[in-house]
């Protein structure tokens, strides 16, 4: 006998769980199947455990840096277990915290792999057994993995995945860093601010290629001073394991390949949807090279079928999983909620310095036939930043001329992470140039950039 | 403190307008709903009333004066607090208008702080929600937001929703407004009057209106003109019928109502003839409001019969003898010549056979009347007789319809002139 439920959510990322818990807020019986840990990767092997990681090896530099700040700190060391330890302790906590959250919203957890067997049934196989389950609605919420070098399979002993790099047990000594996105360079960041020699390959022109240029060149001139090694244009073609390292082969950009040793290398060149052995095949659920096809409310081709976030394709974002969630759910319960759209994510990348952006580049606003203002104010020109002795980045927006719409916003610095939120909400709003202007903003504070940059794009800006 | 009566603006358009009339003296008590003066605008002459009560303290512009820029004072009405004395208590605050905080702008800071006087008509607590970018694109593209439909958390409009559907809401004079409004009426260097005795008249707003829009209408609209003759005996015959069923109910059908119902029909029939044009987007309407030329002494007027063709005939018989009268008087309000989505002019009774007219921005066409008039004629059997026909001419924005498409729209029309029956059902 099947139990019977309205909505099955077939992962319990960000994505799944948060729709799990909208859906019975909607008052639909739902059921989570989770293969591993509730929260996904996200918050296990992800966001949240590289946050701690990275939250570490701050402290460090600040604490190999305390005499700028008048501080004495000598012996200075740190223990690379208890680092580890605090950021699965984190890791746990939070799983704890949505096993609770589905608790409270009465979400029947399913543990075990599940696939679609039919239209509204799923099997999910367990320990010693399978448990049947039966619902109108069922949502593919399976996330994505690593994708791996085709000649050099990681082996989490010397070749690693994210996964590998936020559990190590030896520091390595020479690291090379393959792909320069957010996953990337924020791995970069955390091993080179520990003490690591670091080096980061590229295959495009420049790091970070989906920010503006003008912040991955600045990105790329930090890096560099701070110690790691950046080769842009190039493509590992070989790695040689061997027992105390692997010999990597990089052709550069003039075409000369190079090899050299490296203690560890991390693989950091995409993501493969999670789409094998769940069914979709039999049912006919259509894909794009791997990522299933969905509308804006997560339908897919297949009647009662949904899916969202990673699965379904770009920007791979936590809260653009989450989002797609709830707009899917509250359709799928009668709901009228606006389509699902990617005009307004924000993306982050947790290095130090951060980076922070939404919208559109300037370039990509140039490419769209935009006639452009484009405003940019620096760091050092900040009391709060130079108080804070982070002197050293931007904040960059980009309006409209015409119409003093917020095309895009870009910033690069201490913090500002969690500056990106108020351009966002900007957006969403769809102010113009004036409204922020108009904006009284806080004195002494990070966030006065974001008003300075708004009136430079208008020749205005006070302290620059 | 003295409430500023200022210049109002009357219209969509109105810049500036003529103080025609003062119907109050300085002195007088004036309450909110009174009349207190004329004003000659570009199109019409309009009632000003008063919003507050007081009594007018002094009169600032004088009856006649044209060219009154809209928000000049033109008055001065003091408040109740000072001519009332202590005996009165305070009026309730409702009877004043909220006192608009002037904004730290460029304006030239005025001791009293103004209070607007209510020139539109618009009911009270009708905000429009629109995010500031939706108000921008609007202004941008002459949109009238009052008509959009917004799909925002409780109905705020936003920018999506000007992209997606201006159709409807994009008012033919809103947008008609935006471009050309900017730019003044074409005033060539003053030219040299030759020396004939002769009399000089000072134009008129409503002359220099016809003016500009005449001449960017020729200069901006790619005109094309595609005549047919029609043959009008068996409108005729039916308007004679009907007539005489109709009398009692005190209508009389005119030909030219029946060509208004015939020519809307026609442009429902074709609808990409029934479109508008803008810089980035054609409009399609899905109603026919037709805009009927009518000469006033001062000039052509063209009030609007809307939704023509789902009107019945005596029903656009009895508006348009109600506008036209009025159009005479110049009592038209601005929404009643405002809009129409394509236009007619007869010239019939002045038995000109067949001419071009010039279309009225930002209207995709406009068809041009001459009179039926007894022609030989080659009957249906091949033989030659005499029938009662009409030459008529459709002007089109070739920028927005195609020759063919304008072509169809003057064969439909015709159609329906030759039976006319079709078009009542």
């Amino acid at each position: 006998m099947a139990d019977t439920y309205d909505l099955i959510v077939l992962g319990s990322g960000p994505g799944g769980y948060v729709a799990a818990i909208r859906g019975a807020q909607l008052g639909l019986k739902v059921a989570i199947v989770e293969r591993e840990r509730l929260g996904g990767i996200c918050l296990n092997w992800g966001c949240i455990p590289t946050k701690a990681l990275l939250r570490t090896s701050e402290i460090y530099h600040y604490m190999t840096h305390a005499a700028d700040y008048g501080l004495k700190a000598e012996n200075i060391g740190f223990d690379l277990g208890k680092i580890v330890e605090r950021s699965r302790k984190v890791s746990g906590q939070l799983n704890a915290g949505v096993k609770g959250l589905m608790k409270k919203n009465k979400i029947t957890v399913v543990e075990g792999f599940g696939t679609i067997t039919a239209k509204g049934k799923m099997s999910v196989k367990q320990g010693n057994g399978t448990v049947e389950l039966e619902a109108k609605h069922i949502l593919v919420a399976t996330g994505a993995r690593a994708r791996d070098l085709p000649f050099a399979k990681a082996d989490g002993k010397r070749i690693w995945t994210y996964r590998h790099a936020m559990v190590p047990e030896v520091m390595p000594t020479k690291l090379l860093v393959i792909g320069s996105g957010a996953i990337g360079v924020e791995f970069a960041s955390f091993y080179n601010d520990m003490g690591a020699d670091v080096t980061i390959v590229e295959m495009l022109p420049r790091i970070l290629p989906v920010e503006d240029e003008e912040v991955s060149a600045f990105m790329e001139k930090r890096l560099t001073k701070d110690g790691i090694k950046i080769v842009t244009g190039a493509g590992v073609e070989k790695i040689d394991t061997g027992a105390d390292g692997v010999k990597a082969t990089i052709k550069g950009k003039d075409g000369a390949s190079t090899t050299e040793d490296y203690s560890h290398v991390i693989v950091a060149i995409g993501i493969v949807p999670n789409t094998e052995e769940i069914g979709l095949e039999k049912l006919g659920v259509a894909t794009d090279r791997g990522h299933i096809k969905v509308d804006g409310f997560g339908r897919t081709n297949v009647e009662g079928i949904y899916a969202i976030g990673d699965v379904t394709g770009a920007p791979w974002l936590a809260h653009k999983a989450s989002h797609e969630g709830i707009v899917c759910v509250e359709k799928l319960a009668g709901g009228n909620p606006h389509a699902f759209e990617t005009w307004n994510i924000p993306g982050c990348t947790y290095s130090r310095p951060q980076v922070a952006s939404v919208g559109l580049t300037e370039a990509k606003a140039k490419e769209a036939g935009r006639d452009i203002k484009v405003g940019k104010f620096p760091f050092i020109g900040n009391g709060k930043a130079i108080a804070l002795g982070e002197a050293d980045g931007f904040i960059k927006t980009v309006f409209d001329a015409k119409t003093g719409e917020l095309l895009g916003a870009h910033m690069v610095g201490a913090e500002v992470t969690e500056l990106i939120q108020g351009y966002v909400v900007a957006r969403q709003l769809e102010t113009t140039e004036h409204e922020l202007m108009e904006t009284v903003f806080a004195h002494p504070t990070l966030s006065e950039m974001m008003h300075e940059s708004v009136l430079g794009a208008y020749g205005r800006a006070i302290h620059f | 403190m003295p409430i500023e009566i200022k210049m109002p603006a009357l219209s969509p358009t109105m810049e500036e307008g003529t103080l025609a009339k003062w119907l109050v003296k300085e002195g007088d008590v004036v309450k909110a709903g009174d009349i207190m003066a004329e004003i000659e605008t570009d199109k019409a002459t309009m009632e000003f009333e008063a919003v507050d009560e007081g009594t007018i303290g002094k009169i600032m512009v004088a009856e006649g004066s044209d060219g009154v820029k809209v928000g000049t004072v033109i008055a001065l009405l003091n408040g109740d607090d000072e001519e009332a004395g202590d005996s009165t208590p305070a009026p309730a605050p409702a009877a004043t208008p909220a006192k608009e905080e002037a904004k730290p702008a460029p304006a030239p800071a005025q001791a009293p702080k103004p209070a607007e006087p209510k020139a539109a008509p618009r009911a009270a607590g009708d905000r429009i929600k629109a995010s500031p970018l939706a108000r921008r694109l609007a202004a941008d593209k002459g949109i009238d937001l009052s008509g959009v439909t917004g799909s925002g958390p409780n109905g705020r409009i936003v920018k999506a929703d000007l992209d997606k559907a201006p159709a409807k809401a994009a008012a033919p004079t809103a947008a008609a407004a935006s471009a050309p409004a900017a730019t003044p009426a074409p005033t060539p260097t003053p030219a040299q009057v030759p020396d004939i005795p002769h009399d000089a008249t000072k134009l008129t707003n409503m002359r220099k209106t016809i003016a500009r829009r005449l001449t960017e209408s020729k200069q901006q609209v790619p005109h094309i003109y595609l005549t047919v003759d029609v043959q009008l005996d068996k409108l005729l015959k039916l308007r004679g019928e009907l007539n005489a069923g109709l009398e009692s109910r005190g209508v009389k059908l005119s030909v030219n109502d029946l060509l208004i119902k015939a020519l809307a029909v026609s442009l429902i029939q074709v609808p990409k003839c029934n479109v508008m044009f803008t810089p980035d987007q054609l409009i399609s309407f899905q109603r026919a409001d037709i805009s009927v030329a009518v000469s006033t002494p001062d000039g052509l007027i063209t009030p609007v019969i809307t939704e023509a063709d789902s009107a019945s005939l005596s029903s656009i018989s009895t508006r348009m003898k109600d506008l036209a009268a009025r159009a005479r008087d110049k009592k038209l309000k601005p929404e009643e010549f405002a809009g129409g989505t394509a236009s007619i002019s007869n010239m019939g009774m002045f038995g000109i056979k067949q001419f071009e007219a010039v279309i009225n921005p930002p209207q995709g066409m406009i068809l041009a009347v001459g009179a039926g008039e007894k022609r030989p004629w080659v009957m249906g059997d091949g033989t030659l007789g005499v029938a009662s026909i009409m030459s008529a001419t459709g002007s089109f924005d070739h920028r927005a319809i195609d020759g063919a498409d304008g072509a169809q729209l003057m064969q439909a029309f015709r159609d329906l002139v030759e039976n006319p029956l079709a078009m009542l059902a």
